[in-house]
């Protein structure tokens, strides 16, 4: 068994962490990507893994969506985001003929394609793996989770919005990694505020503090709040570097801190 | 066998807000992938073996869903990840030990016939149904589904009938102000929970018995669940059946349509944000539309843009930046119903489980959403006119 490991594509691959949600369009793929873009602007190599096979975001967030995947000796290349190949991505995004096929299939055959992709891929060395998740806790999660539990993730990062209804289905979350020994590094309270660029009052749009409180009650770390930031937005739109282009911004700052909690988390001293 | 009802109308007052105890939370618990509770519910009938052969159609590997478009990797490595694998923790198939009969009323095998009579029998009584879709997650299905429920109802001779497929992740029994209530069985099937006497609700948030509860299940226990949403609820005489739908086009939106089309849909509305990550998820829904034969009603574009109310200078916190849903429409020719803005007040009313027509009746969200609702209600109008002219 240790053999297999050994010689598996994920053997080069230092540490795997999942970005979970019970709810949707949360800002999973968004934690995913600047998470990635943060870590390698702390000279990380990443790599991200797509697992959302019915509405892949990763390929457009990185400006990438029309590549291919190629094939080598060891397995699927993933596609590379840079010349210094720093960051890697798979998803089901670069195996579509048109982008906007519909991937209409049942449990079963998601399931063999996320075992391929845990499989096959050739990702050399990384620092990180982030796996980028649908919401829920179906046949995705469960196959991702069986997948992965040789290579021991480090754990998962939760991410929702301030309200009940999506800190609820968070909750839901929660068990699922309890159930599945799936430790949970944090929780992050996303699109949390938004400051009127003309005038600066805040409007708590999606209501606030939500996340916090989830942590606190669930006694698990609470990673930071993310405000909404039309910046942000648009730089996901264009798959352009927000984490180096937009350091000004109001969503920064709690990003940079969530990487580098991260980071610390996972330095050599700390574990 | 579970029957036909006669329609039984919903028991007035004392129908409302009734609170049981019925056996199902420990018939979904303990049948749950990861039992949330050993204790296996005293009514569940205990079945060792495959689950029943009436699951098969909606399993993958018996009724395979449409080939992946044409990938462009030219071979896959390995030759592992044969479709129709299911897994080493796989649904009710690979789990023959765990596989619990999911129905209430039937213990027997049915034919695939059989049971499409059955469902058909027991839909008959709805007139429209509406499918409440979109490729994307957190663009406000289910908001949009709890407004139409209420908006619809608001007319007193119409009975509005709510079903929530998301079986991982529902909300509407938090929005619609009913969280913390169950199902009861009564001898027709299971009773919906009700808003209105004229407002019916289904969830699997109802068969939960706590707040922290998983649902951890793979395919082809949603699919069993849905069809008993179907199949054994007693919905009375429906004018509207309103379906909520988790994000994507996988098992849930499969098997709906597939146990609908032993009735009849009128068609999908497609909710959607504006910017291109989200349409890029919603053109996808809409091509599976296409490719199952439901009518696209229209689409309706939330969150599109934010009014500052201090200022009153507008921010596209969602950026459009390839058109929105108009451009998206216009290249597909499908009707835009709509565009609905960010209102703060929306979440708050979801969250307090009141309804934001109601709360807030003369916002501009309110305006935009009663006039998508009225074209809707157009739509299945019609559709119901030519239906006639056609028997
Ligand atoms: N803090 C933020 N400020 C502004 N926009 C944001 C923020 N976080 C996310 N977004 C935007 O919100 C939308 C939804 O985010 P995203 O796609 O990351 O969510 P998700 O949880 O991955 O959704 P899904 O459940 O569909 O996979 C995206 O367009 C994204 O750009
Ligand atoms: N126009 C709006 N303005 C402000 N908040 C909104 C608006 N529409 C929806 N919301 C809020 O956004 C959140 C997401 O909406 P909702 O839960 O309806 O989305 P969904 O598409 O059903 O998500 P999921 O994919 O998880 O099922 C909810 O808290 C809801 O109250
Ligand atoms: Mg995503
Ligand atoms: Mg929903
Ligand atoms: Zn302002």
């Amino acid at each position: 068994c240790a053999e297999i490991l050994a010689r598996s594509n994920l053997a080069g691959v230092r540490h795997i962490l999942l970005v979970l949600s019970g709810k949707g369009g949360v800002g999973k793929s968004t934690i995913a990507t600047e998470l990635a873009l943060s870590l390698r602007h702390s000279g990380k190599k990443v790599g991200i893994l797509d697992v959302d096979l019915c509405g892949p975001s990763i390929p457009r967030m990185f400006n990438v969506q029309d590549n291919d995947v190629h094939q080598c000796d060891s397995g699927w290349v993933p596609v590379f985001v840079d010349q210094d190949k720093s960051i890697s991505l798979m998803s089901i995004g670069f195996l579509l003929e048109k982008p906007d096929d519909a991937v209409v299939w049942r449990g079963p055959k998601k399931n063999a394609l996320i075992k391929q992709f845990v499989a096959d891929v050739a990702w050399g060395d990384l620092d990180f793996l982030i796996v980028d998740t649908p919401p829920g806790t179906s046949d995705e999660h469960i196959s991702t989770v069986e997948a992965l539990r040789p290579y021991k993730p480090l754990g998962a990062i939760l991410v929702t919005t301030p309200q009940a209804v999506s800190v609820g289905d968070v909750r839901r979350e929660l068990t699922f990694c309890k159930k599945t020994g799936l430790r949970v590094l944090g929780i992050i309270e996303n699109m949390s505020g938004f400051v009127c660029p003309h005038c600066s009052e805040c409007t708590n749009i999606f209501s606030k503090g939500g996340g916090e409180e989830l942590a606190k009650h669930a006694g698990v770390p609470f990673l930071g709040s993310v405000p909404l930031d039309p910046q942000l937005s648009q730089s996901l739109e264009e798959g352009r570097d927000f984490i180096q282009e937009f350091p000004k911004s109001s969503a920064f700052p709690a990003l940079a801190h969530i990487a580098q909690q991260i980071l610390d988390g996972t330095s050599p001293q700390s574990s | 066998m579970a029957e036909v009802a006669g329609g039984p109308r919903p028991e007035g007052e004392g129908a409302r807000r009734r609170r049981a105890a019925p056996p199902l939370p420990q018939y979904l618990c303990s049948s749950s992938l990861f039992p949330l509770q050993t204790v296996p519910g005293p009514a569940a009938p205990r079945r060792a073996g495959p689950p029943p052969a009436r699951d098969a159609p909606t399993s993958g590997s018996a009724r395979p869903a449409p080939p992946l478009p044409r990938t462009r990797v030219r071979e896959a490595p390995g030759g592992r990840g044969q479709p129709g694998w299911a897994g080493p923790c796989g649904g009710g198939a690979s789990r023959g030990g765990r596989g619990r009969a999911l129905p209430l009323t039937v213990v027997a095998p049915v034919s695939p016939a059989a049971e499409a009579a059955e469902l058909r029998a027991r839909l008959r009584s709805v007139k429209h149904t509406v499918l409440v879709l979109s490729g994307k997650g957190g663009v406000g299905k289910s908001t949009f589904s709890a407004l139409l429920a209420h908006g619809l109802a608001a007319d007193e001779a119409k009975q509005v009938a709510l079903l929530d497929i998301d079986i991982c992740g529902p909300s509407i029994p938090k929005m619609m102000g009913l969280e913390g209530e169950q199902v009861h069985q009564s001898g027709s099937g299971w009773s919906p929970v009700y808003v209105e006497e004229n407002l019916g609700v289904m969830s699997v948030g109802f068969l939960l018995s706590s707040p922290d509860d998983a649902v951890i299940w793979r395919g082809p226990k949603k699919n069993g669940l849905i069809k008993q949403f179907l199949r054994d609820v007693d919905w009375g005489e429906i004018d509207y059946l309103i379906v909520d739908t988790p994000p994507g086009t996988s098992d849930e939106h499969l098997s709906i349509v597939q146990y609908l089309s032993a009735a009849h849909i009128d068609g999908a509305v497609i909710i959607t944000t504006p910017q291109e990550v989200s349409l890029q998820d919603v053109r996808k829904e809409i091509n599976f539309c296409h490719k199952v034969k439901v009518p696209i009603i229209g689409v309706v574009e939330n969150m599109s843009g934010f009014i500052c109310p201090k200022c009153k200078n507008e921010s596209q916190i969602f950026p459009p930046t390839t058109g929105g849903a108009e451009k998206m429409c216009q290249n597909l020719n499908i009707s835009l119903l709509g565009k609905v803005p960010l209102d703060p007040q929306i979440g708050k009313s979801c969250d307090k489980g009141q309804s934001f027509l109601s709360e807030v009746p003369d916002s501009p969200a309110t305006s935009s959403y009663r006039s998508i609702i009225q074209r809707i209600q157009e739509y299945c109008d019609l559709q119901h006119f030519q239906e006639e002219k056609t028997i």
